[in-house]
């Protein structure tokens, strides 16, 4: 079956503007009596819930740590995009639009995409008047730069820490609508089932995390922020408590899963030091600007670095790819990196790690120089490793990132089941197989402050509601639901931890559906992933009480869910039988190790629908159709 | 350099706010020292688990020192020793083979216990409630680049901005105040021309909020600014006095 993305007519540039005069209005006496909830307060969660509440709805919004500032949309580090052309060096919706659609290996909704690029000089403007305070030149005016191999200079920054800004800002507008009285706020509230009924998401099912009491609440419509699902590797840059539950119990009331196996890996992170790591820390791309990614020609040169001469080093992208070098995009440099140390010239003493090599640079621009463009990411590093890059060459490898992947949405950003909006990270409209540096903050932001502020209104204003509270019997099904899983999780009694299953299921995932994925490999990790996930519900151990404080308890509902939800990205990475962006199947490759897409019989999304525990997902796509731009093959030679 | 070693952890066991609390002794061992502090933790939780004991409650999310979640007084001083560092950003390097580790939830009558090292922040987010914001709907502001900003002043204000609502703060204070905390997000904002016009409501808003939620006051003991993560200097609690001062004379607001 194929899916239908609801995107508008006529000429692309025009479908935006088209579509909210098309789009239905709720009278604004009548916002009133709509109840939205919102899950999730990153960038997505954050500015959903306050641009709602502004237009006068009345809002729930949840979260599961104990403020609504702390999501890890706070982690992001580098900039946020936006084609206002303010350095005058040729950029344009039209180049934002095209560089994102390429980048993301032609394999996202050009409506959807277009829209963001439109959208994206909107973000800067609202968050310059909220008062974040981005990076400004001498004059007064915003300073921008190049990131992430773009060739214009188009990302607005705040020092290293632009997500942070920017979520804080949303976070305020959300405290002034907490304060107006228009949004109710939920911390330490973790969501455990959608409520669906008559085919509406009409409510969610809430476990609240300081006394263990299950929670209903309704609503006319449910609005998922809840981000990525890149713990799936166990390891990952994201935070402790990012998870895939909210979207995957979405995924079992009707929900589509689109593209589940496109995720992103990151060069640039700090190396794993030992197996009680627990989580995996990113630095900023921008390195390999002026740093030199470097192992030992020989695998049995075990030397220290300042004892390895020139002859005797193999900078292994500058001579693989001469035009890019060291700058070649995160999915090259990665794969590169992890073929290096497969070969045995790993680095550190895992082995599992490469050089990247400040003293040219240092020499060529002096240590001030240095300082002043890496200061404070070199001093995170010696924070975390106890090493001075300026000494001695950092240690790299790549690690999880990002996930392009996600609930299936429309050009509403409304997913299968009616009234289920899904927005972030956690949909997967707008990055393809790959996300371009610099464009998550904008995307979060995009759907939250100037998307779905218009299409729930469609939504909303042309939909019959029948009177649902919260004693429906559905909503009683839920609670029971949910109830009966924790009390399983409570009474197993085994014998591992709830980490350790979830570290063995981040290995196999890494093994085998990681940076580089074979079918066979692929086939090996659904054995193993189907017989860990028998092994937990017989085995796994949760200590402490129900109705009290237990983040064993939440962790392993978490893991749960990801036991199954692995099993469905190893599915939709062998039904994808093509390489494009993050999804590198070596089966398909250029003969310059590049990945080979093949538009005639995968150009389209993948949408996975549930049809039970122990049934294969139905599958469905979405064919996209580049009427825009002409499909590319690209190269860094 | 990778060494293990061993450790004698006192950490405070607390069943419910309601609950007395007290210190109890878990040895430690083989603990890398190239791990966090929050991993080390970890380790022990692992082992509790196993050995059929309840694991210790800590808060904890991004374990890279800007979510602003974690957070407990190590050895008497919140996030432990090392300047400008969270707690999850502490590595085991700076302890020694043998210590004794003292692991103690931030205590703030504003910030009640929960469990173990978990305590209840959310005054925080009612102070920001009060006014930490610039009352702009969505969709209508003018171009970005219609409001100009010396960048020093942007600087400024970004230096306050940076404060990620920890809490270490009032841990340290023996007033338990939140004076850095709301000085920072009222200098952040009142540093910009786009948050001048509620400066005046803003500061008044705030400071009563937060004088209502019972944290205490502000004696220049300067222990916030040494213990701040993100270093936060106590310039911004004088700025707050002074945007206070200036709108209870001059402002209208009361």
């Amino acid at each position: 079956m194929s899916l239908d993305a609801k995107i508008p007519g006529g000429p692309l540039a025009e479908k935006w503007d088209r579509h909210r005069f098309e789009l239905k209005l709720v009278n604004p006496a009548n916002k009133r009596k709509y109840d939205i909830i919102v899950v999730g307060t990153g960038l997505a969660g954050g500015s959903a819930s306050a641009a709602l509440a502004e237009l006068g709805y009345d809002i729930k919004t949840f979260c599961i740590q104990d403020s609504p500032r702390r999501a890890h949309s706070i982690a992001a580090q580098g900039g946020i995009n936006a084609a206002k052309n303010y350095p005058n060096d040729g950029d344009s919706i039209w180049r934002l639009f095209y560089d994102t659609v390429k980048g993301g290996d032609f394999r996202a909704r050009e409506a959807n995409v277009y829209r963001l690029a439109q959208i994206s000089n909107l973000i800067i403007d609202q968050c310059v008047a909220q008062g974040i305070p981005f990076a400004r030149e001498y004059g007064g005016l915003l300073a921008n730069r190049s990131f992430g191999g773009a060739q214009v200079s188009r990302t607005f920054y705040a020092r290293g820490q632009t997500g942070q800004q920017l979520l804080l800002g949303a976070y305020s507008a959300l405290a002034r609508q907490v304060a107006a009285g228009k949004v109710q706020l939920f911390s330490r509230r973790e969501m455990l089932e959608l409520v669906v009924v008559n085919g509406q998401a009409r409510g969610i099912v809430v476990r609240n995390l300081i006394n263990g009491d299950i929670e209903r609440h309704d609503a006319h419509a449910v609005v998922l922020c809840t981000g990525g699902y890149g713990n799936v590797f166990f390891l990952s840059t994201n935070a402790m408590a990012s998870n895939v539950t909210a979207a995957f119990r979405a995924y079992k009331k009707g929900a589509y899963f689109a593209n589940p196996c496109f995720t992103q890996i990151h060069p640039t992170c700090i190396p794993v030091h030992g197996a009680t790591q627990s989580k995996l820390t990113l630095m900023s791309e921008s390195l390999r600007n002026d740093g030199r990614v470097w192992v030992p020609r020989d695998p049995a040169n075990k030397k220290p670095p300042s004892q390895v001469p020139d002859s005797e080093r193999n900078y292994f992208l500058e001579e693989k790819y001469p035009s890019f070098g060291n700058l070649v995009p995160r999915d090259v440099a990665s794969r590169n990196a992890k073929e290096q140390c497969d070969m045995g010239k790993g680095v550190g003493s895992t082995g599992r790690a490469v050089y990247l090599d400040f003293a040219d640079a240092i020499k060529r621009d002096t240590k001030a120089v240095i300082t002043k463009k890496y200061g404070n990411l070199f001093q995170m590093y010696e924070k975390i490793t106890g090493q001075d890059p300026y000494e001695t060459p950092m240690m790299i490898y790549p690690a999880v990132h990002y996930t392009m992947g996600g609930l299936w949405v429309d050009y509403n950003l409304m997913s299968s089941v009616d009234g289920l909006f899904v927005l972030g990270e956690a949909n997967f409209s707008d990055h393809g197989a790959n996300r371009l540096g610099a464009s998550a903050l904008m995307q979060g932001l995009a759907d939250g402050y100037f998307i779905l502020p218009y299409t729930i209104g469609g939504y909303l204003a042309g939909t019959e509601f029948s009177e649902v509270n919260s004693d429906h019997p559905a909503f009683k099904e839920a609670e029971s639901q949910a109830q009966s899983r924790l009390n399983t999780l409570l009474s197993i009694n085994g014998k591992r931890t709830v980490d350790d299953f979830h570290r063995e299921l981040g290995l196999i995932m890494w093994e085998h559906c990681g940076m580089a994925r074979s079918n066979e490999g692929l086939e090996k990790a659904r054995t193993l992933i189907q017989a860990l996930r028998t092994e937990f519900w017989d085995n796994v151990t949760v200590p402490g009480a129900e109705k009290d404080v237990n983040q064993s308890l939440e962790r392993a509902g978490r893991v749960a869910d990801f036991l199954q939800f692995a099993e469905l990205m190893i599915v939709d990475a062998l039904a994808r039988q093509e390489s494009c962006g993050g999804h590198f199947n070596e089966a398909f490759q250029t003969d310059e190790n590049e990945a080979r897409r093949d538009d005639e019989n995968f150009c389209h999304a993948t949408a996975w629908e549930f049809t039970g525990d122990d049934h294969e997902p139905q599958f469905h796509k979405e064919p996209l159709v580049f009427e825009n731009v002409e499909l590319t093959q690209r190269s860094y030679k | 350099m990778t060494n293990a070693i061993s450790l004698t952890l006192k950490i405070w066991r607390q069943k419910s706010p309601h609950d007395k609390g007290r210190l109890e002794t878990y040895p430690v061992k083989e603990i890398s020292t190239d791990m966090s502090f929050l991993e080390m933790l970890d380790v022990l939780n692992e082992k509790l688990t196993l050995d059929g004991q309840e694991p210790i409650a800590f808060d904890h999310d991004c374990r890279e020192g800007i979510c602003g979640m974690c957070g407990a007084v190590v050895n008497g001083r919140p996030h432990g020793s090392a300047k400008g560092t969270t707690l999850c950003q502490l590595h085991m390097r700076h302890f020694s083979d043998g210590d004794t580790v003292f692991i103690e939830p931030w205590r703030a009558k504003a910030f009640p216990i929960i469990k173990d090292l978990v305590v209840d922040r959310s005054a925080f987010d009612t102070i920001i409630q009060a006014g930490g914001f610039i009352s702009v709907n969505t969709g209508g502001a003018p171009d970005a680049n219609a409001i100009l900003i010396p960048p020093d002043a942007a600087e400024k204000a970004m230096d306050a901005a940076a404060c990620i609502g920890c809490g270490a703060c009032v841990a340290a204070c023996p007033n338990a105040a939140a004076m850095l905390f709301t000085g920072a997000k009222i200098s952040h904002l009142a540093l910009l021309p786009q948050g001048r016009p509620e400066a005046a409501r803003r500061a008044i808003n705030m400071l009563r909020t937060m004088d209502e939620l019972g944290f205490g006051n502000c004696t220049n003991e300067r222990e916030c600014e040494a213990e701040c993560p993100k270093e936060i200097s106590i310039v911004n609690i004088a700025r707050m006095n002074r945007e206070f001062l200036k709108a209870s004379f001059v402002s209208e607001e009361k």
